[in-house]
């Protein structure tokens, strides 16, 4: 009688692959829907028109703009106005400081974050000027001069003081563009920054309630708390935060998150950032799996030359 | 007493006391094998060897694993991921192995049916069979539960709901196996110890159960010959090795079931290392929160099929469907009213009847993680349809099949 094992092992994979295809590619497809990543152009922003000066740019932050009144620049020697959590209670969050803006975000979203905040962050829904609902961000309307000018040298400027875009450290990327909102505790990170080791426990649980005293005002803020990051890379696809970062709305329609304006480099080591608190084993993963394929293979020969031995006898 | 002589070595003091070399005899090599077998029949040694990876693995993360609501996540996410040493390895062994185990147990389920492997005798091998995969569907679903995430949490709730049982409004039962209105300590506390005591003990037993049904009645073969396996070992024990039709499980079986593993565990590596995440739902790295219901609730692709019997009825006939769903396997045997226990292949209407139902069950695990919507919705119900007619024309269809 003829061999019939090539055929049944081909009918198993076959159905095997086909149950496979229809409850993971193809049922994924049909649940969630494909948003096609652009590449961070923000094509919807109209392109800056003026070269800027960045000593111009640096007289009106610090001056006429008025940045400097809720922002910090701390390496230029501008200090916050309050502490986080009294920033997070008078504006719903803590505004940014504005030291590494010029390289965390691309120029033109920083140019019409400038002029006009809301249009920016796509939270038009949110904050409609019409209706009464300020954004706390206030909108520059110029310092006298040439608007469009002006914002170019303040982008200029920002763009100045801002580290090289390979000294920037996903860690950096992470803290600046997403951690004011977002906690990701896996890397001891909070809202108001890193957590440290408190030597009595009086001083832990005093930092807890600023903590706290921050999360609730970020919660009145955006209507929920936003959520911890540490898994982020292993519940959401690189492709869904990807796409999501460049345009939450895209995604989920009204959703409290702003367009962060970030550039695709900032994206790509804030996602990598993620894998280093969610996906910390990736690498040895990677080295482990060569080796046990490999071992595997080697037994799996052994096994095949065994039973050839053995069966020799039965036939 | 019995009468103990000073050994003279090592095997012979343990002869005397656990007569070894008899258990070896009957447990191994003198435990007869069918010659005409494929590999179809290594599967029950593959699940033996996917359920050791369960054990091992998850002896492992016991270890670290914490059966509370605020530390479960980050007990696993955090200390088992992160932390320990090839703990992720760990995770995904286990979590890899629980998937695969199921497709095992499905080609091990398709291959009993095709070849008519629970008939003439074979009854209690194939209703234990039936009781290990009951117990590994409530191992696989409390071990869901542990890690807490968002899918635990609403498998968890939609899951026990069904206790209900839709107009009896039961929710007195509910309440009783949560042990709260909603899930929460006390329903994770009691899936953690099934999962790891209660359940494993009860596989274990079955294991042993299903083991003994096999003997009396032997393995099957692959061409429904009857075989004398007296007369056949006696062969096989004068030297005649080739011209008897049996084998012994070890080293000649055994030889086979090996090359089987080694292959099968290829697969299951490559699985662990490059492929997971089928088996490690991303929606259940989002920790559980009550008040955040998912976009899409499923159970894992193993139990899709009969939550498609459940999903496109209204609640009480679906109920029934699905209850229908969970027992009728069982009863296969019974069902079967041909006299033949040969390959589907030479019997007929039957043959027709085991291919549509692989592929309607197939239908129903696709349509069963589908949202139910449009189309889907409506080859899901006639799939639904289509599994009860199947069952319920099984012994019409087997009633006047002619002995072969």
């Amino acid at each position: 009688m003829k061999n019939k094992e090539p055929l049944i092992l081909v009918i198993v994979i076959a159905f095997a692959l086909l149950t496979y295809w229809l409850v993971e590619p193809f049922a994924h497809s049909q649940m969630h829907k494909h948003v096609e990543g652009k590449n961070f152009a923000y094509a919807d922003l109209p392109a800056l028109t003026k070269v800027g000066n960045a000593a111009n740019g640096k007289e009106l932050t610090m001056g006429a703009a008025g940045c400097t009144g809720c922002h910090s620049i701390i390496k230029e020697g501008a200090p916050a106005g309050m502490d986080p959590v009294t920033a997070a209670q008078s504006y719903g969050v803590n505004p940014p400081d504005l030291g590494e803006a010029g390289v965390l975000y691309d120029a033109k979203f920083l140019a019409e974050l400038i002029k006009n905040p809301a249009h920016a962050l796509k939270v038009e829904h949110k904050f409609d000027a019409a209706k009464g609902q300020m954004h706390p961000m206030v909108a520059f309307y110029g310092a006298g001069g040439d608007i469009d000018q002006e914002v170019a040298d303040m982008v200029a400027y920002l763009q100045s003081i801002a580290v090289k875009k390979d000294e920037l450290t996903p860690k950096m990327a992470y803290e600046n563009a997403c951690g004011r909102c977002h906690e990701m505790r896996y890397e001891k990170w909070t809202q108001i920054g890193t957590k440290p080791s408190f030597k009595f426990e009086k001083d832990l649980l005093a930092f807890d309630i600023q903590v706290l005293e921050y999360q609730n005002a970020l919660t009145a803020y955006m209507g929920k708390l936003p959520p911890d990051l540490s898994m982020y890379i292993r519940s959401r696809s690189e492709h869904f935060l990807s796409t999501f970062i460049e345009n939450p709305q895209a995604h989920l329609a009204g959703t409290a998150m702003p367009r962060v304006g970030i550039t695709a480099d900032t994206a790509h080591k804030v996602i990598e950032h993620m894998a280093n608190s969610g996906d910390t084993k990736r690498d040895e993963r990677a080295s482990i799996g060569t080796n046990v394929m490999w071992y595997i293979l080697v037994f799996a020969i052994f096994a095949f030359l065994w039973k050839r031995s053995v069966w020799r006898d039965l036939h | 007493m019995a009468h103990f002589t000073k050994a003279t070595s090592v095997k012979d003091w343990l002869n005397q006391r656990l007569a070894i070399e008899k258990v070896e005899k009957v447990m191994a090599s003198e435990y007869w094998i069918p010659k005409n077998i494929n590999f179809l029949w290594a599967m029950g040694m593959v699940l033996a060897i996917t359920f050791a990876l369960l054990l091992v693995s998850g002896i492992f993360l016991l270890m670290y694993y914490q059966p509370h609501v605020d530390l479960a996540f980050d007990s696993v996410n955090f200390t088992i991921m992160r932390e320990v040493d090839f703990g992720w390895l760990w995770r995904h062994v286990h979590g890899v192995a629980a998937s695969v185990v199921f497709l095992v147990i499905y080609i091990h389920m398709f291959t009993g049916i095709y070849y008519g492997s629970y008939k003439k005798g074979r009854e209690m091998i194939w209703i234990s069979g039936m009781l290990l995969f009951v117990t590994f569907s409530a191992e696989a679903f409390s071990g869901y539960m542990l890690p807490w995430g968002q899918m635990s949490y609403w498998a968890g709730m939609v899951i026990t709901n069904i206790f209900s049982l839709g107009d009896l409004h039961l929710n007195g039962l509910v309440e009783w196996i949560r042990g709260d209105y909603v899930p929460a300590q006390a329903f994770l506390s009691r899936f953690f110890m099934l999962h790891v005591l209660l359940l494993p003990l009860a596989i274990m037993g079955l294991i042993g159960l299903h083991f003994a049904a096999l003997r009396i009645p032997h393995v099957n073969n692959q061409d429904g010959e009857e075989i004398d396996f007296d007369a056949e070992s006696k062969k096989y024990l004068a030297g005649d090795k080739a011209g008897s039709k049996v084998m012994r499980f070890a080293n000649d079986f055994m030889s086979k079931d090996l090359m089987v593993v080694g292959i099968f565990l290829i697969f299951f590596f490559y699985l662990v290392f490059y492929n997971y995440g089928f088996a490690l739902d991303p929606v259940n790295f989002d920790p559980a929160d009550m008040l955040k219901t998912p976009a899409h609730i499923y159970p894992e692709w193993y139990f899709l099929w009969s939550y498609e019997i459940l999903r496109p009825f209204s609640v009480n006939i679906g109920l029934m469907a699905f209850g229908f769903a969970q027992v009728i396997f069982v009863l296969l045997p019974w069902l079967d009213r041909s006299p033949n226990a040969v390959p589907a292949s030479r019997r007929g209407a039957f043959k027709v009847w085991f291919w549509l139902l692989l592929i309607d069950m197939i239908v129903l695990t696709a349509m069963g993680k589908l949202p139910p919507e449009g189309i889907f919705s409506t080859i899901g119900l006639v799939a639904a349809l289509a599994f009860i007619v199947l069952w319920v024309a099984l012994p019409f269809i087997t009633m006047n099949e002619k002995k072969v």
